[in-house]
């Protein structure tokens, strides 16, 4: 039993999938040269003024729909105000007492099985900074503007989460919706999904929260977990050494696995908050959040658990068919035309998945249909052909875009089912190998792989592997 | 023709090039003439551009020979420094801007350009807009064409003092807390402020974004209506410009005012009004009865509260606003930095003047955390209940009447040791800005020489009644034609 209960609570930034930034026109494309996707808005140029991209707000309507949220009726931008060098207007346009979603829950199944509801207190609309480039310059920092104006949607949980693990079960829970909600690419070496963690520690049986500490910039799965193990050692330790956690940000190292202090709470920032004047608030409509929400797909734990309970899939099959929309959809038309879900589900999470990552492809760029690919599947059931030279089959279906009944005809890949035809290959290979037969029936077992072997081979790999098997058995034993 | 002959207003110049009396190439060489003779004393203009101006009015007589003319075709005009003019510095009179010059145009600026207006320069003003008499600018005060010791009244004194010196037909001007309105009456002239979100604040520097307002400042109500009808509309650029249907301004100028009910504030015409302008005022206010006007007696209690309501709100707007002159993008930035802090408070404490300073401070003060619900949250509720006294009043009244100001032009330096006291300058003009309502001043008269201004406020989104009230008003009157005579 732990003297310490850890208590976690996790702020993600998510970057929304947009063409433009969220208050002006210019691309938020990754990548591109230092400044050149920064326009008069995104530079903060005298009078040029913000203007709200819809899409950012429809992307965050359908994030707080799938979270079972509030939507707001009525969301206010305010202004949060600090200096910084990339921060052109000296404040940040996010919101603050008036977000746009709120009141929402995402539930984990725990290792052991349990449910646990993780519940979410608010998720904001913001804009996001620049970037200062610290080693371009010798003895200047470079200003990158082109991330500036990039809308986030700011997603913060209540303190539910009580170890690094959890922590880091929430988040990819939280990147498998976003992603398959459309609203977020995921990619978080480019910053598409950032992670802030308040952490504190309390005795077990305390009611009473701990200070915490909140440590910043974890930009992967494995940071999260090794900062916040660190940070819960750092706060035990002190405490049990008789000390106190004090308020503070603290910057995590991923080179030295440490987290060190930014600023303590003295130091904090007054960001003196108020509505931005330059936007009206944002009003939705009940209207528009009905035809929001009917427009969201099934999402990932529903289809999980039907796929489990419907299908007869194992929890780790259902997974992988169920965490990206584009799979999930291909999975169920696959499914609709073969009528055979463990079959399907075998083949997208084998031979689909085995072609895309040779190529390092996303999902999207499938090259067999789910059609096609149920043509092959029904040659397999009705026995034409055997799995494995379904997987030629297959492979022949990537490479080019003729059927499964074309490949199998021209390349003469029916399986040969005819036992006369087979009988006559197996008396052959056994009348032309008499110290194999005798080896055989004095007890060699093994042997009896090399008839297969022989047989198939003689039929160049058409004979269907069954009949093979159950004509070498019988005629052995003569 | 000689150039003393040239109309001075805009629709006397309209109607002059229509028939063909002169050019527009001839209007601005006369303009940027009398500029250069009259503008040493007044210093109105902070940038004159000469070769743009005559370049523009050439390709303004061409469209004009090619039929392709408007109204508004070929005449010339000032922009106040606060609007961002493509390729001309916009310096909104700040140290801070005196290297800046914009990528871009304002849309009032695009909008008069395309309407074939010929901007001649840009004029003196307030730094940032923030003052009531024009003497914070960097480039030193503005003068007052009435009497050169006096202010010209702020912020947008360089554009009052230019059209009253009849060196500018019109104007832009912009009004966040009366600076329209107030140097209007200090000059003798007309300025309009128009409803918040009538005319796009894209490219407008901003000072209170939830206050600030453009406007036209001319010699008649009618020139503000044919230049309003220019300037207006709604804009994408602006989230706040206002989806209302185009209209002319023009066309109700000349309908009668009978059966029109005029509004006489009680706290507008208590014992502090200047007894002088009380008496003007009331003298103006028959001239409206002679019309047909009928006169109702109105409260509007919260408008007592309005100076520090609009002194909170303004400030704190100001302080958020102003944060991007930090030293790092655009403008000026100290020698030699140190280090970021050092660069930051360098830059700013050098290119910032002192009333710019004060109201980042006050601003700074009002939103933070402790003194946010005693300051800003206040001033908000009385913002809500200044707006609906109006509201109320406007269900009895077609149009409400005051004094502009509570007193005449001031010398130059005579307030500028008391805040509060320059402050005060704004007694009557605040309240509108908090309410968003349309406001306009125009001449009524003088007191030891100086003129004095009507303050009419009318509905939301109606100027069209304002400008009417105004003209029928001109019709009868003259003190819209009396022209200052400036000692050579």
């Amino acid at each position: 039993m732990p003297r310490w209960q850890p208590v976690i609570g996790l702020e993600i930034h998510v970057q929304l999938s947009t063409e433009s930034k969220i208050f002006s026109g210019a691309s938020t494309a990754y990548g591109a040269e230092p400044n050149s996707q920064a326009c008069a808005v995104d530079l903060g140029l005298p009078g040029v003024l913000p203007v709200l991209n819809a899409r950012a707000v429809a992307l965050a309507i359908r994030f707080g729909l799938a979270i079972g949220a509030r939507i707001a009726t009525r969301s206010v931008f305010a202004r949060k105000n600090y200096f910084y060098p990339d921060l052109p207007k000296g404040y940040q346009i996010s919101q603050y007492d008036e977000p746009i979603v709120s009141h929402g829950t995402l539930c984990l199944t725990l290792p052991d099985g349990q449910a646990k509801v993780i519940r979410i207190l608010r998720a904001h609309l913001e804009e996001d900074a620049g970037k200062s480039v610290h080693d371009l310059f010798p003895g200047q920092s470079g200003i990158d503007l082109n991330r500036a104006g990039t809308p986030l949607l700011e997603v913060v949980t209540e303190p539910d989460l009580s170890s690094a693990a959890e922590a880091v079960q929430y988040m990819r829970a939280l990147h498998t919706l976003v992603r398959f909600i459309g609203i977020c690419d995921g990619n978080m070496q480019e910053g598409s999904f950032r992670c802030d963690a308040n952490v504190s520690v309390k005795p077990v049986d305390s009611p009473v929260l701990g200070t915490r500490a909140e440590i910043k910039n974890l930009n992967s799965f494995r940071f999260v977990e090794r900062a916040i193990n660190h940070e819960i050692e750092r706060q035990i330790e002190l405490l049990e050494g008789g000390g106190k956690v004090i308020q503070e940000t603290r910057l995590y190292d991923p080179d030295r696995d440490e987290t060190r202090s930014m600023r303590s709470k003295e130091d904090a920032h007054d960001y003196r908050y108020f509505p931005d004047p330059d936007l009206l608030p944002i009003l939705i409509t009940e209207d528009e959040i009905a035809v929001a929400r009917s427009a969201l797909p099934e999402l990932p734990q529903q289809r999980h658990a039907r796929y489990v309970r419907d299908f007869g899939l194992s929890p780790e099959e259902a997974e992988a068919v169920s965490s990206e929309l584009p799979v999930a959809e291909y999975f169920e038309a696959l499914v609709d035309r073969c009528g055979d879900p463990r079959q399907a589900a075998n083949w997208v999470t084998g031979e689909v998945f085995a072609a895309l990552n040779r190529g390092t492809m996303p999902f999207s760029e499938v090259r067999v249909s789910s059609e096609r690919l149920a043509g092959l599947l029904a040659r397999i059931k009705d026995q034409t052909v055997s799995n494995s030279m379904a997987k030629q089959v297959f492979e022949a279906m990537w490479q080019g875009t003729e059927e499964a009944d074309a490949i199998i005809e021209a390349r003469g890949l029916k399986q040969v089912t005819d036992s006369g035809e087979i009988e006559a290959l197996v008396d052959a290979v056994i009348g032309e190998n008499p110290d194999q037969v005798a080896q055989y029936r004095a007890g060699k077992d093994k042997v009896f792989g090399f008839f297969v072997g022989q047989v198939m081979k003689r039929s160049k790999g058409k004979a269907n592997p069954q009949t093979v098997n159950d004509l070498v058995t019988a005629k052995l034993k003569l | 023709m000689s150039a003393t002959d040239y109309p001075r207003t805009v629709a006397g110049m309209s109607a002059g090039l229509a028939r063909g009396a002169f050019s527009s190439r001839e209007l601005v060489i006369d303009c940027l003439g009398r500029i250069a003779r009259d503008d040493s004393a007044l210093n109105s203009f902070i940038t004159i551009v000469e070769e743009q101006a005559l370049a523009h009015a050439d390709a303004a007589d061409a469209r004009r020979r090619a039929g392709q003319a408007g109204p508004l075709s070929g005449i010339p005009y000032a922009n106040k420094d606060i609007f961002c003019t493509k390729g001309v510095r916009t310096s909104c009179a700040s140290r801070m801007l005196d290297n800046f010059v914009a990528p871009y145009d304002a849309t009032v600026v695009t909008r008069l350009a395309e309407a074939g207006m010929v901007m001649v320069g840009k004029t003196n003003m307030d730094e940032f807009a923030m003052g009531s008499s024009n003497e914070t600018s960097y480039y030193g005060p503005c003068r007052n064409p009435w009497d050169t010791s006096c202010v010209p009244g702020g912020s947008s004194g360089g554009s009052a003092s230019a059209v009253a010196a009849r060196l500018v037909p019109f104007a832009t001007g912009t009004d966040t807390g009366g600076s329209i309105r107030l140097p209007a009456a200090y000059c003798g002239i007309s300025g309009l402020k128009p409803t918040y979100g009538r005319i796009s604040r894209y490219g407008m520097v901003a000072f209170a974004s939830s206050l600030d307002q453009a406007g036209p400042m001319a010699l008649t109500a009618e020139d503000m209506a044919l230049t309003l009808n220019a300037m207006c509309g709604v804009d994408p650029r602006d989230g706040t410009s206002a989806d209302v249907a185009a209209e002319d301004f023009a066309r109700k100028l000349g309908e009668p005012l009978q059966g029109l009910r005029v509004g006489l504030p009680a706290e507008f015409f208590d014992a502090s009004l200047n007894p002088a302008i009380a008496t003007t005022l009331q003298v103006a206010i028959r001239a409206l009865e002679q019309l047909g006007a009928r006169c109702v007696d109105i409260q509007l209690p919260t408008t007592r509260h309005a100076v520090p309501a609009y002194y909170i709100i303004a400030s704190a707007e100001c302080s958020s606003n102003l944060s991007r002159y930090d030293g790092v993008r655009f403008g000026h930035r100290c020698e030699a930095p140190r280090d970021l802090n050092d660069l930051y408070t360098r830059s700013r404490a050098e290119g910032f003047g002192a009333e710019v300073k004060r109201r980042i401070l006050m601003g700074t003060y009002a939103l933070s955390t402790g003194y946010y619900d005693a300051y800003y949250a206040k001033a908000q509720q009385l913002r809500r209940l200044i707006r609906d006294d109006f509201i109320r009043a406007f269900a009895d009244v077609d149009v409400i009447v005051g004094p502009t100001a509570p007193s005449t032009a001031f010398g130059v330096g005579q307030k500028t040791a008391d805040p509060v006291e320059m402050y005060l300058s704004d007694i009557y003009t605040t309240a509108v800005n908090l309410a968003g309502l349309p406001g306009l001043s125009i001449p009524a008269g003088f007191v030891h020489g100086l003129p004095v201004g009507l303050q009419m406020i009318g509905r939301h989104f109606d100027e069209a009644t304002l400008l009417q009230v105004a003209h029928r008003f001109q019709l009868e009157t003259d003190w819209h034609q009396h022209t200052p005579a400036l000692k050579d």
